[in-house]
């Protein structure tokens, strides 16, 4: 407690230099390595990252120390030559460019690993902030570092939002940005300079090694909680930001630790509970919506079993027994109980207790039930009649559609069949006459909300056809 | 009418086609894809580029367009490069050219279509947003701006290409498979487009996979195997000798399907 | 005898060896970043290894890395599935964060931990010759030499066992799946013997050096030959050249082995990459040319793979 006090009062200079450099490097890498995991290069960061390196030492060498605007200089160099060789590679050749990205990535660090040795064999004075470079070491960061390379990362968001619109386009769709004549060439030269620019900010802090997470994790674990662009920048810059404080404080707290690890492994930990968590895309959102649609999917056959069991003695005052609904439906008795007292909790069934005890379905189950029954119906005779699909082949397909079809799409088939009154098994389909407007049940809302968050059904693919 | 300033000002308009390739080839690796092809269109025209698989169709209009490089040919739009008319045409990729996950809305891939009308880094105007939230509905997709475009169907993302080149306001509209794998009701809306923008003057080119339905809904066509086959309208080309050209030994399927076709068609006129 | 310089080419060789055979596949399967992925991603499992047995003994840690290696390749295609992110980005993720954990443990048991996170970065294969492995008191030679030999011959009876199965898994595993093979046999085999292949080089040349080693010499023969068995071939004798090349260039200046190394394998591929008659540079400019002047004999049909290269 006293450590985090003293850490986030900022009284310690260094800690303030620190924290500066690791936020705005999570904040510049976050937002770019969007366009980087979007655009299917996210491993080219990996590559630039390492091959800076020969950079980093070739800068060294010259300036015989560390001079941080000549390892600017140095590192932002070979991080070009990187991609210029990637891509020329790609472009000129057969080799695919996953094979280009690696061949790049370990001949120039296998280079640097060369210049590495040499400067140390020929024992320059100063060599002992190189190593820094393999893994970051952000402690060791001082105020004109911190000004240096986080000018480089306000630049890079700087520029990042001046470009958005274009960023956003060429990531998108290139062969049409082409088409209407913008500078593709020129914007994708100008993301890879940004992502050169902030790789050669990061690997003061993160290192060569591990350079290539900071810009895919944020970016990947924002993608989890927005479908808008400029959110998920937003987000990732947060994840970013997140992960440099956290690793500059597990490193401050415990000197012996590193701080570009923990800030990837900070990170992961943000994706992971993103991939868990996160609303409608995480797993367990997922998880449930698909128990949600299973235990609805199971609500509405019952109702359709008590339906046809009316339709076949033809009576609506006959209380059904449990069993028979479960002979009917292969439930297990766990999922029957759920689904039974549910369908009690929406009134749209009743029980009765006496003997034989059983259910019987409501007026606004009934109706339910008829709509359930109905666009069942309907979509066997659209199969038949528009798609000429054979009789004995629809029902199934219908059996999964009826979950499915919402009142807007089965109203396009009754225009679309005029409203027909045998399906192609000659069973009637039964209609609200008794009301002028069909839909409006309780349930019927409710799974119409159900509906319109799921993306897996489209109604125009199959439904639509029924305008035609 | 037209909002485009470029459309109100090109003084050569009446004398000049408003689309001409001029000896176009494209080689890959040694091997050419297209060979020397040659073709204008006039306004006012609906044309199909169909052939078989690996023909060159896609290729054709990519490389008309500049997209790819080419080893010979150039391209005018009413007699000037391309580079200076590029507002005049709007293209529509393929509908898998793109990643459909990519986090943005319907309404965003619209507005990229006012993206030529806009200078760089300026931001999409009100007048923008209404002119997409227009061109949405003409395609019956005004419900869906808001949508995430992975939450749409093929045929809706297809539409919603559309409306992205109808956002552009162009003259010449040059459409790669925008009929591949989409449903019945979006077939039909597109073709009405099409023929609605064909009748406003412009011209629609369109890479084409059915060759059933050319004749019954495009008035001329290019017949494409390597080398352009045949370019005409489609009453005059669609003969059994291009036929034969431009498919080789696949014709016998290929006649028993037009065959099958005429016969559908028989049977659905005679049913109405 | 063999000198320690003996020793020390050999250790390289054999690792080029086995490197450049599975490589190969990873090249042609377009998976070349599994290697880098795997070289990466098993530092933990060797850390555990060491923390368990508290000894640099090597069969435990080739166990452990083992386990983090096919683990790596399965979460990987896990996360990309589940998550619904791009193969490429589940992989970075993967690796790096395993890296980190493995970089965070040996900072966490430095005292227990006699592991240098840069030797696992570039190895060191200069100490190869005074790893000996004493077996009831004989010397038998340097260690490294019989886990490399040994999983060379893994490599090599894999290989030609599966050698059918490999060639149409590597063209197209969708092909190999309808034609009945055991595509997830095959996966997880060439992703094992990948593993253990990374981890027993990665021991002596570091992780880096395994990637260049998996990936150029197979991509430089790749610009040379369309046959699989060739390219093998020439992969191998890429290798080969590469390490006996590169350890006399770092004799020479003083450096890295495991560096120079990789530096030659960036000379050899830049030189194939220029020069090979008929997919490097020159070797187009020629044939570009010519194209120019023949016309093609007839209205063939091009054959689909074509127009597919030709479409981005």
């Amino acid at each position: 407690m006293e450590t985090l006090i003293e850490f986030f009062s900022l009284q310690d200079p260094n800690i303030r230099y620190v924290l500066a450099g690791t936020i705005l490097l999570g904040i510049s890498a976050g937002a770019l390595g969007c366009f980087a995991i979007l655009r299917r290069r996210a491993l080219v960061g990996d590559a630039v990252a390492h091959a800076i390196l020969p950079g980093v030492c070739l800068a060294f060498i010259f300036a015989g120390g560390k001079d941080p605007f000549m390892l600017i200089l140095g590192a932002f160099f070979f991080g070009l030559l990187s991609m210029v060789t990637m891509d020329f590679i790609s472009r000129n050749s057969r080799i695919a460019p996953d094979a280009s990205i690696g061949m790049v990535l370990s001949v120039f660090f296998g280079f640097g690993v060369v210049l590495l040795t040499f400067i140390q064999t020929t024992g320059f004075v100063d060599q002992s902030g190189l190593d820094d470079f393999l893994f970051g070491q952000a402690a060791a960061m001082v105020g004109d570092d911190v000004l240096v390379f986080g000018g480089l990362s306000a630049m890079i968001l700087v520029v990042t939002i001046i470009v958005f619109k274009e960023l956003k386009l060429v990531s998108f769709d290139p062969s049409f940005a082409q088409s209407i004549g913008y500078p593709v060439k020129r914007m994708e030269f100008l993301l890879a300079l940004l992502m050169v620019l902030v790789i050669t900010a990061g690997i003061q802090a993160v290192g060569v090694v591990l350079m290539a997470s900071m810009l895919i994790i944020p970016a990947a674990a924002a993608r989890y909680w927005t479908d808008s662009l400029r959110i998920m920048l937003l987000i990732a810059a947060g994840v970013g930001a997140l992960s440099g404080v956290t690793g500059s404080f597990i490193s401050y707290t415990a000197p012996a630790m590193p701080t570009g690890p923990w800030m990837v492994v900070s990170a992961a930990f943000v994706f992971f509970l993103s991939f868990l968590l996160a609303p409608g895309r995480g797993e367990i959102a997922r998880y449930f919506q698909k128990r949600n649609f299973s235990h609805k999917v199971a609500c509405e056959n019952i109702l359709k079993t008590l339906y046809s069991m009316e339709e076949e003695d033809g009576r609506t005052d006959r209380v059904r027994p449990g069993k028979e609904l479960r002979k009917r439906r292969h439930l297990t008795g766990r999922t029957m109980k759920q689904v039974l007292s549910s369908l009690l909790r929406r009134k749209l069934i009743t029980y009765y207790g006496g003997t034989p005890d059983g259910y019987m379905l409501t007026p606004a189950g009934r109706k339910e039930a008829k709509r359930l029954v109905r666009v069942h119906r309907l979509w066997e005779q659209y199969l038949s009649q528009h798609l000429q699909i054979a009789e004995d082949h629809v029902h199934e397909d219908a059996e999964s559609m009826e979950h499915l079809i919402t009142s807007e799409i089965e109203a396009q088939l009754r225009t679309s069949l005029g409203s027909p009154e045998l399906d192609p098994h000659k069973s009637r389909i039964p209609y609200d006459t008794d009301e002028s407007k069909p839909s409006g049940s309780a349930a019927e809302e409710d799974s119409k909300k159900s509906l319109a968050g799921k993306a897996g059904y489209k109604p125009g693919e199959k439904g639509k056809g029924g305008a035609s | 009418m037209s909002k485009n300033p470029a459309v109100m000002s090109t003084p050569d308009r009446a004398s000049n086609p408003p689309l001409e390739v001029h000896d176009l080839t494209v080689a890959y690796d040694q091997k050419p894809v297209l060979w020397d092809i040659d073709f204008e269109l006039p306004d006012g025209s609906l044309t199909a580029i169909v052939g078989p698989n690996g023909a060159g169709k896609s290729t054709l209009i990519k490389a008309a367009m500049g997209l790819i490089p080419a080893s010979s040919g150039y391209t005018l739009i009413y007699g000037k490069p391309l580079d200076k008319q590029r507002q005049l045409v709007a293209y529509v990729p393929q509908r898998e050219s793109v990643d459909w996950n990519f986090p943005i809305s319907v309404m965003d891939v619209v507005l990229m279509g006012r993206y030529p009308h806009l200078r760089l880094f300026q931001r999409p105007r009100r007048e923008d947003r209404e002119i997409a939230m227009s061109v949405l509905a003409e395609m019956g997709m005004d419900a869906y701006h808001k949508r995430q475009i992975s939450q749409l169907s093929g045929g809706q993302q297809q539409r919603v290409f559309l409306a992205r080149a109808l956002a552009q306001d162009a003259n010449i509209y040059l459409l790669d498979e925008p009929l591949a794998g989409v449903d019945a009701a979006t077939e039909e809306v597109i073709f009405t487009k099409m023929k609605e923008l064909r009748d406003g003057g412009k011209a629609v080119v369109v890479v084409h996979h059915d060759l059933q339905s050319v004749p019954g809904n495009f008035d001329r066509a290019m017949l494409l195997n390597l080398r352009m086959v045949a370019s005409g309208p489609v009453a005059e080309i669609f003969t059994d000798e291009n036929l034969q050209k431009t498919y080789g030994g696949r014709l016998n399927i290929l006649s028993q399907m037009i065959e099958e076709s005429r016969q559908q068609r028989f049977v659905r006129e005679a049913d109405s | 005898m063999i000198t320690s310089t003996g020793w020390i080419i050999i250790t390289a060789i054999l690792a080029a060896t086995s490197c450049a055979l599975v490589g190969t596949f990873l090249v042609l399967r377009k998976m070349s970043l599994m290697g880098d992925a795997i070289s990466h991603a098993v530092l933990p499992g060797i850390v555990i290894a060491f923390l368990v047995t508290a000894s640099r003994n090597t069969f435990p840690m080739l166990i452990g890395a083992g386990i983090f290696g096919l683990f790596t390749v399965w979460l990987t295609e896990e996360l990309s599935k589940k998550g619904r992110i791009f193969h490429d980005a589940s992989m970075g993720i993967v690796f790096t964060t395993l890296f980190a954990i493995g970089v965070i443990m040996i900072s966490l048991f430095a005292a227990n931990v006699d592991i240098d996170q840069e030797c696992v970065l570039y190895g060191e294969i200069a100490y190869v010759p005074w790893d000996l492995w004493i077996w009831r008191g004989t010397n038998m030679g340097p260690r490294p030499v019989w886990i490399l030999s040994m999983v060379l011959l893994i490599n090599i009876s894999f290989i030609t066992l599966m050698y059918k199965e490999l060639k149409t898994y590597s063209f197209s595993p969708q092909l190999a799946a309808t034609l009945g093979l055991p595509v997830g046999l095959i996966h997880y085999g060439l992703m094992g013997t990948v593993s253990f292949t990374t981890i027993a080089s990665f021991e002596s040349v570091g992780a880096i050096l395994v990637v260049a080693l998996l990936i150029v010499p197979p991509a430089t023969a790749y610009l040379l030959t369309d046959r699989l068995h060739r390219l093998l071939l020439l992969a191998v004798l890429f290798g080969i050249t590469s390490a006996v090349g590169g350890y006399y260039m770092a004799l020479w200046i003083n450096s890295s082995i495991a560096g120079a190394i990789a530096v030659v394998n960036g000379i050899q591929f830049a030189l194939v990459f220029i020069l090979a008659p008929r997919y490097g540079l020159l070797g187009k400019k020629l044939g570009g040319r010519r194209v120019s002047k023949s016309e093609p004999e007839s209205i063939s049909h091009p054959e689909p793979k074509d127009i597919r290269e030709t479409l981005p």
